[in-house]
Formats: structure tokens, C-alpha cells, sequence
């Protein structure tokens, strides 16, 4: 049985996930530099060892307002097109090995910015897992409705 | 496989470096066509790579070096003489073997490349050079015809190295540094079980001097020859580096300041020494980053020699400061405006030779490349001796294109004028030849050294030549820049940018208000001012306790606004993720020293912001400049604001922009009119002919666009100019309303168009009939 490999974490108690090959590292981070007149979902910018990295807020992605960047903040950080990319998440979960037959694509209730950045639902024991397209999920420039 | 697919790389490496190397050797050789030596160095260089094509199974580079390779054994054996025809078709085989290398690179096989036409080029300059008039040539077909050639092996072998080597005892007696008598009695010393070398018995009975022993000892080991001695690293492995290395400063920064509080002495020493590594570290990998710029000068004897040759000129090519080192990025951002700079040299600065004849010169033109540091800089000047930038031509061509008024030019510096050259669309040259005079470029090469943080300039002297002048920065990659606080925030502006900076008590030095616009008195003069944390939409701070940073720009002065002005300081320049372009305000990020990021301003993008001011005009013509420079051929506009209305106005139809003062306007019969330069000038308001009828804009003056044909002028009263746009129209709609010709979107904004010539017979009715007697310029 084909399966593949996935790291989760969760925003506003939602369990998403993002294949395993696509994710550099995970880590929390306290100090971001806001960039004025930037596009919304861009949280702030970090120092990951020298590299700047821009931290894309999934909440706003998501058509939520966006997350109060104080404290400790979870980033998934994404290898990108050419450069890594944060997203901002609220909680890191596990890595999970999904047969292909839990495999569904999105439910047609599912609406709004959400369905753009899901690709599909894994149905684990006990709740749902929404797979991110990468892409869409740390392109900022897209128009959220 | 894999370790073919290497030799391949590496054969296409050397053979790239072996190929310009050539190039500059032939049109050296046509310089001086007896030079064997020469002929030699490019007959070896095509051999290793016909051998080690043949060696790949590449047949048909091997086949067209080995043409190229035939030639020159004719060259070489004296058989036939070196000529300018000789040349280009030796030219033409190299670029032949570059079109092959290329095919190669890109799909690891030959590809299509015509190589008969080049064979049969070769053929046939060897027959004629070969065979007199007499006997018709043997068939074409007779690349094998001229095969005996001295064998000459692909690659020498190095000289066996002297592997005995010298004792040092007798190096130092040799060369006098420490007696004969004394090197024995250390000799026998060691005999009788001393264990210390020979070098240290001597130095520690003071029978020689230190240097002299390790002079000796370095004169002891072989010198590595050059191939040893250097290796190719890749570049991406030298920007991690440099990353890391950046990133070691960062931590000894962090440590040595922990350290310092903890008050140890042994590691506060350590600590220092760890510093001390590391600058040295951080200045060896920016060191490996340098290279002379002489790699992008190889390549422009032969563009001299080319185009020289094709436009009949005599042009000699001289090079100062080779070996000038330039950060690799910068080097590459270079390349291209340099040569633009010396094909229009040649172009158009050098003139015929019967022309420099007249003129009392002799027939060749010097063309000299010069390259030095002045300062934290690199200087870089292509510098020709032919006629010169003609001032007067220039002056009259800036004022056709509505970049100057007549009146400016005499108040002008000759070099204020020449710099008229580096505006888009400039262009003197009397005939468009395919090298230049298109008008593009000169404002290209600017834009380009500019965007590296380096800047142009130009001077010359009639009848005794022009030199170019390009200033470099020396890195791109760590710049002085100053760091300020706006907000919470903390961001970083180049130093270069910046004149000066004032303090702001709100007492003796204040910020005004000129209408809503922020100034401050420099010196007397007025300053337009930028509120940093307005342009960044944050929240606006007081005007008391600030600092203005003054700044220049684009040619242009401004005073940006900050709460606090922190230290200068060397930043490393980290590129920022394109999702940030479209802001523009940004031209970069760096790492601060506490480790946050910093945003690093662009100070060109914020002088675009600050507004026009009282020099609306100089700043239009400016901002039309940019607008037509980064733009494409789209009709430049005129945005003016009438009440809530955008309206534009072709600037082509525009003759001036002027305030005046509300007092002057008169009234004559039912129009308003105006005393301008002895004439009536009638006026119209647009917001009357549009019916925006809205607020009378306040301030004590009338901004109008001065329209004139003949001896006749008209001036159209607006609210206000906006700016000077490109109209690249992404929706154009035609109006149903008087007076428009239609609406399109400019700038995000939907914008009216007005119709000039609707606008102007509503000021004068008159307008047109005198003229249309004699011009029927203007449809109806």
C-alpha cells in the first residue's frame, strides 16, 4: 500500500499537514521584524542562522485575523521555490505515515480561502487532517476573498 | 558516466578560458604579425583542444579545430604572411568552436553547428595564400592536405621537480647569511646526538640571523608551479562561506559581550583573539570573492577590433590597471555598461581617419581602459582621444526634448550639460547606426551602476576626446550604512545617501508647513521633507525631538524624518524575498548586531514618494525621465488633479508649467488672462470647462500648463500636478463627456483624458485659424 509521510500541526484546532519532503525544519522563534506595507499574511521577518526568512501567518492565509506575533511563535519552516519560507502555526503535532486510501479530496462544504489552500483530507482516527498546497499556502500575493 | 560527464565540464572550463585567451592573441597578432611566440601560444591552445576534443569523441569540433590548427601551422611555418583577412577567419573558427562548446553545454552533443562553411573558409584562405595564380586548387575536400605537423603533446608534463633539495646549511653559506666554519660546528653538533635542526643550533648560538633562516627554508622548498597553486572553487560554496562567516561575526559579537560582563580575564582574552580570527577570516572569504577586472576587459579587444574594422576606423586599444580587483557580483553588473561604453567610444567617439587627419591627429585613435582604487571605490574610465561631446548640440537636443528650457543653458556648467546624455531617449548622434545612436543605452549603463550603489559622470574636451567615468563601490555585499529608529522599529540607510542630518528641538530648528507639505529651512533654502513613518503607514509621530536625515537621491534633495538617528555602522546586505518587490521601498534586508533583521531603505523609492514641491517642473522632468526609463514607448502623461478629478495631458502637447500668483490674473471681457513674457495670456479653468465645480483649491497661487503653438500661448488652470506618467493603458474607455477624449486607468487610478484642442479653443477661439493658413498640423 502506497503512503506517504506527513508533518502536522494545527491552526485555531484544525489539523493540517504538509508532506514531509517539503518541510526544512520546525522550530519556535520569539523575534520578528514587521514590514510595513507589506502583504497581510506576512507576519515578519527572521534571522534563521543568517538567513532572512519571511514568516507567512497561516491565519491570515486562511481568512482569519492575524496571529499576535509575542511570545514564542511556531514555524514550519517550508523549502520553498529557491528560498525557505515560515509558516506560522499554533502547535506542532506529529510526523504520520497516510495509506493513500484514507485519502479524500476536500468536502464540497468546505468553502472560502481554506478550500484554495487544501488539496485534501486524510481521515485519521479520530479527527481530520487537511492537506496544504504548499504553494498556495505561502503565496501572499494571492487575492484572499 | 558521472565522471565523464566532469571531464566534460572540466574541458568545457578550460576550453572557455583557452578561447578568450585566443581571442586576445589574435588580435594581438594582427598587431604584430611576426610575433611567433604568439603564433605558437594560439596554435598550442587549439591543439589541446582539437586533442582532448578528439579524445571526447567530439568529431566535429575536432575536425573544425583541426582546420583552424592547419591555418596557423601556415602561419607559423612562415608559409603564408599574417593578414586582417587571415585574422577573421581565424576569429570565425574560434567562435565556431564556441558555438559547439555552447550546443554541448546546453544538450551534451554537437548539435547543428555550421562548421563546412567555416572549413571551407579556411580551405580556401590557405589555397590562396598557398597556391599562386597558376595551378587551379586541389578539390575542397582536402582538410587532411596539410596534416604533417609537428605532433606537439596536449599537455606538457611540469619539469620533473628537483626533488634533492638543498641543504639548507649550504643555502645560508651561499647566500652569505652564517659562516662556513659555523654551519660545520652545527653539522657535527648534530652528529654527536643534538636533536634540534639545523636552523635552530645556529640561531640559538647567534650564528645567524632569523629572517636569513627562514628566508632560506622558503628558498628550500619548491616553488609550486602555478597549476598546483590555484584551484576552481564554486561560487555557491564562496556565498555559504561568506554566509557562515557573517554569521561567526554575529556569534562573536554575542559572546564577547557576554564575556565582558563576566569580567574574566582569561577569556576576555580569549574571547579578543576569537575576534581577531574572525575579522581576518571574514576578510579572507571576502578576499576570494575579488577578482581583476581584467576578466571582463579580455573580452573587448576583440569587440574593438570587430566593430573598428566594420566602421573603417583605426582604433588602438590600451589597458591600465588590469589587475584592479572587483567584488565577483560587481564585476558581473559591470560587464554589459562597460561595454556599451566602449562600442559607442568607438562609435562615435573616435572619427575616421581622414576626419582625425584633417584635424592634425594621426590616423588610429587611443582608446584607453583605465581601472583604479580611489578611496573606498573603484574607478573605472573608458577614455577615448577623438572629437569630443559636442556641448552645443547636446544643450539644443535637451531643449527640443523638453528636458531644458532655452533660458537654463547659459547658467549651465559645460558638465551639467553632458550629463544631458545619461537622460532616456538621448541620443546626438546624427545617423542610427546598428552599434548606437538609438538613443537607448547611455541611460541604461546609469541605471545599471546606479543600481549597484556606483555612479557615472562624463567629461570631455572638444577635438581632444571624452572620458567616461564609472565609480564602483567595492562590494555589494556589506555596505556603511546608518541606523535609525522610526516607531518601534529600527531600519538602515545607506551612507552614501546621506548629506547630513539635523536635529529637530522644535526651538531654533523647527519643521514648516508649506500648504500641508513639510519643509525645513536648509541654509535658507527649503527642504521637502518625508515622514519616514508616513511613507511606511505607521502611525504618524510629533515634529519635536526628530531628526531629519538629509538626503540625495536621483539627482534630487530631500529631508526624510526619523525619531532617532542610532550609530553607522557595516551591514551585510541579505537580498530579500520577491514577494517584497512590489512594495519598493526596501532594498534589502540585513542582520542587525543584536540578531534581528533589519530593513535596509531605499532611498531612491522614498525620494520618488516626497512630493512635488515649489521646482515642480525640475522634479516632472525628472519623474518623466524615470517614467520613460523604466517604461516602455507608451505616450508620457501629465497627471494633473482638477477638484476629485484626475486628468491627463499628453506631455508632448505641454509647453511649461507655471504658478502664478492669484493677484496676476486679470480680467479682459469674460475671460481671465495673465501678463506672461509681454504676451496676454488667456487663461481656462479646467474645472469650469469639465464643471468639476468643486472647492477652490486655497494657497495664493494658480498651478497652469503652458500651451503654445507659433507666437500664440494658452494656459490651462488646474487644482494640481500630480505627477508625469507612462501610459501603458491597461483600460481606455472613450468618454461621452465634453471636453474628454476619454478615461483610462493610470497609476491604479482611473484618469481623464482631456482633449487639448477642445480645451484650448475654449480659451481662445483664435487658436487656430492664424496658423492653419500656413500649418495643417493639427486635424479637426
Amino acid at each position: 500500500m502506497a503512503s506517504r509521510q506527513f508533518a502536522t500541526f494545527e491552526v485555531a484546532e484544525q489539523l493540517f499537514g504538509v508532506e514531509v519532503h517539503t518541510v526544512q525544519e520546525v522550530l519556535s522563534y520569539s523575534e520578528y521584524t514587521p514590514v510595513p506595507l507589506a502583504p497581510p499574511a506576512i507576519g515578519g521577518l527572521f534571522n534563521l542562522r543568517g538567513q532572512v526568512i519571511a514568516a507567512v501567518d497561516l491565519r491570515v492565509q486562511l481568512g482569519m485575523a492575524r496571529k499576535a506575533l509575542e511570545g514564542q511563535v511556531m514555524n514550519v519552516i517550508l523549502r520553498g521555490d529557491g528560498e525557505p519560507v515560515s509558516l506560522v502555526v499554533d502547535r506542532i503535532g506529529e510526523v504520520v505515515d497516510l495509506d493513500d486510501d484514507t485519502f479524500e479530496p476536500p468536502p464540497d462544504t468546505l468553502s472560502g480561502p481554506t478550500r484554495d489552500l487544501v488539496v485534501g483530507t486524510f481521515k485519521l482516527d479520530g479527527r481530520l487532517m487537511l492537506a496544504l498546497d504548499v504553494n498556495a499556502a505561502v503565496d501572499t500575493l494571492r487575492v484572499t476573498t | 558516466m558521472e565522471d565523464l560527464g566532469e571531464i566534460v565540464g572540466e574541458f568545457l572550463m578550460e576550453s572557455h578560458e583557452n578561447l578568450d585567451q585566443i581571442d586576445r592573441d589574435l588580435v594581438e597578432l594582427e598587431q604584430d604579425p611576426n610575433s611567433r611566440d604568439l603564433i605558437s601560444r594560439i596554435f598550442r591552445s587549439i591543439h589541446t583542444i582539437k586533442g582532448t576534443s578528439g579524445f571526447l569523441a567530439f568529431s566535429r569540433l575536432e575536425k573544425l579545430a583541426h582546420a583552424g590548427e592547419s591555418l596557423l601551422s601556415k602561419l607559423r611555418d612562415g608559409v603564408m604572411p599574417v593578414t586582417p583577412t587571415t585574422i577573421t577567419t581565424l576569429l570565425a573558427t574560434i567562435d565556431g568552436v564556441r558555438s559547439i562548446l555552447a550546443a554541448i553545454e546546453e544538450t551534451q552533443a554537437e548539435g547543428d553547428v555550421d562548421i563546412d562553411t567555416i572549413i571551407a573558409q579556411v580551405n580556401a584562405q590557405m589555397n590562396a595564400g598557398e597556391e599562386a595564380p597558376a595551378a587551379a586548387p586541389a578539390p575542397a575536400a582536402e582538410a587532411e592536405a596539410p596534416e604533417p605537423l609537428a605532433e606537439v603533446p596536449a599537455r606538457v608534463a611540469p619539469d620533473p621537480v628537483d626533488n634533492q633539495r638543498k641543504p639548507i646549511g649550504e643555502i645560508l653559506v651561499e647566500t652569505g647569511a652564517a659562516q662556513a666554519s659555523d654551519v660545520g660546528s652545527a653539522l657535527a653538533q648534530q652528529i654527536e646526538g643534538d636533536e634540534r635542526k639545523l636552523g635552530t643550533i645556529l640561531l640559538d648560538e647567534g650564528k645567524a640571523q632569523p629572517a636569513a633562516v627562514s628566508e632560506a627554508l622558503q628558498a628550500q622548498t619548491p616553488k609550486r608551479s602555478i597549476a598546483d597553486s590555484a584551484i576552481r572553487v564554486d561560487v555557491d560554496l564562496l556565498d555559504t562561506l561568506m554566509n557562515m562567516v557573517g554569521e561567526l561575526v554575529l556569534a562573536r559579537n554575542q559572546l564577547v559581550r557576554g564575556v565582558m560582563e563576566t569580567g574574566d580575564a582569561t577569556l576576555v582574552r580569549s574571547a579578543q583573539r576569537l575576534g581577531m580570527i574572525t575579522s581576518e577570516l571574514q576578510e579572507g572569504i571576502m578576499k576570494t570573492r575579488m577578482q581583476p577586472i581584467e576578466h571582463i576587459w579580455s573580452k573587448l579587444p576583440r569587440v574593438v577590433r570587430d566593430l573598428s574594422q566594420s566602421l573603417g576606423k583605426q582604433v588602438q586599444l590600451v589597458m591600465q590597471g588590469k589587475e584592479t580587483e572587483l567584488d565577483r557580483s560587481l564585476l558581473e553588473a559591470v560587464k554589459d555598461p562597460l561595454t556599451h561604453l566602449v562600442r559607442n567610444a568607438v562609435d562615435h567617439g573616435i572619427e575616421n581617419p581622414d576626419q582625425r587627419i584633417a584635424t592634425g591627429k594621426g590616423p588610429e585613435g587611443t582608446l584607453t581602459l583605465r581601472a583604479y582604487h580611489e578611496g573606498g571605490h573603484v574607478a573605472v574610465e573608458v577614455a577615448d582621444d577623438g572629437a569630443g561631446l559636442n556641448v552645443e548640440r547636446i544643450a539644443q537636443k535637451a531643449v527640443e526634448n523638453g528636458l531644458l528650457r532655452p533660458d537654463q543653458i547659459p547658467n549651465m556648467d559645460r558638465r551639467d550639460i553632458m550629463a544631458m546624455v545619461f537622460q532616456p531617449g538621448f541620443s546626438t548622434a546624427a545617423k542610427v547606426t546598428n552599434v548606437s545612436g538609438r538613443g537607448v543605452g547611455m541611460d541604461v549603463v546609469k541605471t545599471n551602476i546606479e543600481n549597484i550603489g556606483g555612479a557615472v559622470s562624463v567629461d570631455s574636451k572638444p577635438g581632444e576626446g571624452t572620458v567616461w567615468r564609472l565609480t564602483i563601490p567595492l562590494t555589494l555585499a556589506i555596505i556603511q550604512a546608518l541606523t535609525v529608529d522610526c516607531g518601534d522599529q529600527r531600519y538602515v540607510i545607506p551612507q552614501v545617501a546621506v548629506l547630513e542630518l539635523v536635529f529637530i528641538d522644535g526651538q531654533s530648528t523647527k519643521i514648516e508647513y508649506a500648504s500641508g507639505a513639510p519643509v525645513y529651512r536648509l541654509r535658507g533654502k527649503l527642504l521637502p521633507l518625508v515622514r519616514l513613518d508616513r511613507a511606511l503607514g505607521l502611525d504618524v509621530g510629533g515634529d519635536q525631538g526628530v531628526y531629519i536625515m538629509v538626503l540625495q537621491a536621483d539627482g534630487r534633495r530631500f529631508g526624510l524624518v526619523v525619531d532617532r538617528v542610532l550609530n553607522t555602522e557595516e551591514v551585510v546586505v541579505k537580498a530579500l524575498n520577491s514577494r517584497f518587490k512590489d512594495i519598493g521601498l526596501y532594498a534589502g534586508a540585513t542582520i542587525m548586531g543584536d540578531g534581528k533583521v533589519g530593513l535596509i531603505l531605499d532611498v531612491s523609492s522614498l525620494a520618488r514618494r516626497s512630493h512635488l514641491t515649489a521646482d515642480a517642473e525640475r522634479q516632472n522632468l525628472e519623474a518623466s525621465s524615470r517614467a520613460a526609463g523604466a517604461g516602455g514607448s507608451g505616450e508620457r502623461l501629465l497627471v494633473t488633479a482638477v477638484g476629485e478629478r484626475r486628468v491627463a495631458i499628453p506631455l508632448d502637447t505641454v509647453t511649461r508649467l507655471e504658478e502664478f500668483p492669484r493677484e496676476r490674473i486679470e480680467h479682459a471681457g469674460s475671460r481671465e488672462v495673465v501678463q506672461y513674457r509681454g504676451q496676454i495670456l488667456p487663461l481656462v479653468r479646467l474645472s469650469h470647462l469639465l464643471g468639476a465645480y468643486g472647492e477652490e483649491p486655497e494657497g495664493d497661487t494658480v498651478s497652469v500648463v503652458v500651451y503654445s503653438e507659433g507666437a500664440r500661448s494658452v494656459a490651462l488652470v488646474v487644482d494640481r500636478i500630480v505627477d508625469i506618467a507612462e501610459n501603458s493603458t491597461t483600460a481606455r474607455r472613450d468618454a461621452e463627456e465634453d471636453g474628454l477624449v476619454g478615461t483610462a486607468v493610470i497609476q491604479q487610478r482611473v484618469t481623464e483624458l482631456l482633449d487639448v484642442r477642445r480645451a484650448i479653443l475654449a480659451a481662445d477661439p483664435n487658436f487656430y485659424t492664424d496658423l492653419e493658413n500656413d500649418e495643417l498640423l493639427v486635424e479637426a
